[in-house]
């Protein structure tokens, strides 16, 4: 499983006055407790803290200066990524890019010069898909733009957009169902992530939510996920759901051997 | 039309593993063994990177095994001495390495005492400058006395003792950081044990990087097919990057073929079953010719026409 650690993120307020202070303790703490969580990516956010390029490329060498884990770089406009992409010195992973034409257009051929990979989220000019087959339609349009730049499909990690399960129950159905799809485009098949926590927005048993439903996607073919990489209930669930798929070998200690 | 491009790409690669030290490194050997390193599944050469041979070790013990006449004979009467034994597998079996095997420590065989076991690894670390392979009789509670003081004579040398066990990897690691030497892990033909006791290696501090496994081996036509499978499987798992399960493999095939009856019986057990001569040398040799393929990359072979085809088979393949 592609772990992205969700923590280095201007939506937590220690983050968002780190970055805003210059406080690079902060964001090298976060780094360093997601990559001993043994987190793949390191998400890194700026969210309303700043718009500078420049405060982009601080927390990436912040991260880069505590840890070698790759970075994720958590921003869709091309005049951030162009400054961010060549600070980072493991490929980074890109999120995001929506299916719409001209976020395709502008973003792919950046990732592709960069050897990066990006999430693509299944969502296009007319918005966020109601259904499967929307959710498909649009997967397809990512997969076919990506290849078209140059991009082999290990490179691309597709998002079915999960939605909150309080307030729109039916979608959780329709995105298992079209998940289940994206895998059959090719052989390598392309990666699937989500960002997890929306599907218990608002909700009560918020950690439960959350495990019950990454299961059900991982049955459906999920191999990436954005979450609290600490969770360490989460993280054993994802270690045995894999183990359940075949995806990996049995051991007695397999949940000590993760963290050794 | 496009041919399409059918190479596997695999994202991990096998541990590479070198056994034996030079002078310069702390030990007496003459050259090192190196093995591991592949890229991909045996003998694909066009798919990924092969970077070192499987090599074969010339089985040795220190008593004369319980074998049939045929296979004593084709090994000539150096059999008698460990030492000869061994000089003859390297000068004219033209074997890699010396897997060294204190049989006779068993307490159902000779029971010889642990310094009777490490003056024989002395002796043989003398006679070759080649690197060596180390086991204890089999015999986990004598082995518990025997391989500390085997490995103990042979400090330095980057000797690889076998085997760590779920019951005793505790005493292997000891030894071998104390003395400086690589790890054989045992599992009975269980992939799910395999990886075990290579957790509980980790666990207890050693580093991965210098462990071989052993899923123990099954003759031709006595659970062959199980362990070819369990290797296989072992070796993808490794390419696919658990590194939990990417180590290079070993194999004892003269030990286990030479207990089997197909093996051992001659024409007036089996009649119709051909010369025991030829038949028992080609058990060996496609027992062995069979775990190439399933990504074994150390064989611990015996009968010299047996270790001449396989030699032949890996250079032709390489």
């Amino acid at each position: 499983m592609i772990l992205i650690g969700e923590r280095v993120n201007a939506g937590f307020k220690d983050v968002k006055n780190a970055i805003v202070n210059k406080d690079g303790d902060v964001i090298k703490k976060w780094a360093r407790i997601q990559a001993d969580a043994k987190a793949t990516y390191i998400d890194v956010n700026l969210g309303t803290a700043s718009n500078k390029p420049e405060d982009l490329c601080w927390m990436i060498e912040m991260v880069q200066e505590e840890v070698d884990t790759p970075i994720s770089i958590d921003n869709n406009k091309s005049l951030m990524l162009k400054e961010a992409l060549p600070a980072c010195k493991k490929p980074p992973l890109v999120n995001s890019t929506t299916a719409t034409e001209e976020k395709m257009n502008e973003l792919f051929p950046l990732v592709a010069e960069h050897n990066a990979s990006i999430i693509g989220l299944v969502m296009d000019e007319s918005g966020s898909p109601a259904n499967a087959d929307k959710r498909v339609e649009n997967a397809a349009k990512l997969f076919e733009k990506a290849v078209e730049f140059g991009l082999s499909p290990e490179q691309l990690f597709i998002d079915p957009i999960i939605m909150p399960l309080k307030f729109m129950q039916e979608q959780s159905l329709e995105i298992l169902k079209a998940t289940s799809q994206f895998k059959l485009f090719s052989d390598p098949p392309c990666h699937i992530v989500c960002g997890l926590s929306n599907v218990s927005n608002g909700a009560k048993y918020k950690r439960l939510i959350n495990r019950t439903f990454l299961t059900m996607l991982i049955t459906s073919g999920l191999d990436a996920a954005i979450l609290d990489v600490t969770d360490k209930e989460m993280i054993d669930t994802i270690l045995t759901a894999e183990l359940i798929m075949n995806k990996t070998i049995y051991a007695d200690s397999y949940l000590e051997a993760f963290r050794m | 039309m496009e041919i399409p491009d059918v190479k596997e790409k695999w994202t991990g690669a096998i541990n590479e593993v070198t056994i034996g030290a030079l002078k310069e490194e702390g030990g007496t050997r003459a050259k090192t063994i190196t093995v591991g390193g592949n890229k991909t599944l045996p003998f694909l050469t066009f798919e990924g990177e092969l970077p070192h041979k499987p090599v074969i070790a010339g089985f040795v013990a220190d008593t004369i095994p319980d074998w049939p006449d045929v296979v004593k004979d084709a090994i000539g009467k150096e059999i008698n001495s460990p030492v000869e034994w061994a000089q003859k597998n390297i000068e004219e079996f033209g074997v890699d390495l010396i897997n060294l095997k204190m049989l006779g420590a068993d307490p159902n065989v000779n029971d010889a005492s642990p310094a009777d076991c490490a003056k024989v690894v002395e002796d043989v670390l003398k006679a070759v400058d080649v690197p060596i392979i180390l086991w204890g009789s089999g015999d986990d509670e004598k082995d518990n006395a025997v391989l500390p003081e085997c490995s103990q004579a042979a400090k330095g040398e980057n000797c690889l003792i076998g085997s760590a066990k779920e019951t005793n990897y505790m005493t292997i690691v000891a030894i071998c950081k104390a003395d400086k030497h690589k790890i054989i892990a045992e599992a009975p033909v269980d992939i799910n044990i395999g990886k075990q006791v290579n957790i509980l290696l980790q666990d207890a501090g050693y580093v991965l990087k210098d462990v071989v496994m052993y899923q123990t081996t099954g003759a031709l036509g006595y659970g062959f097919d199980y362990v070819y499978t369990i290797l296989e499987r072992c070796r993808i798992a490794g390419l696919k990057g658990d590194k939990l399960m990417a180590m290079p493999q070993i194999c004892d095939v003269a030990g286990e073929t030479y207990r089997v009856k197909e093996a051992v019986a001659d024409e007036d057990i089996l009649p119709g079953w051909g010369s025991l001569a030829k038949r028992g040398t080609m058990w060996e040799a496609v027992c062995a010719g069979g775990y190439l393929q399933a990504g074994a990359d150390i064989l611990i072979m015996a009968h010299p026409e047996a270790i001449k085809t396989i030699q032949t088979m890996i250079n032709g393949l390489m």
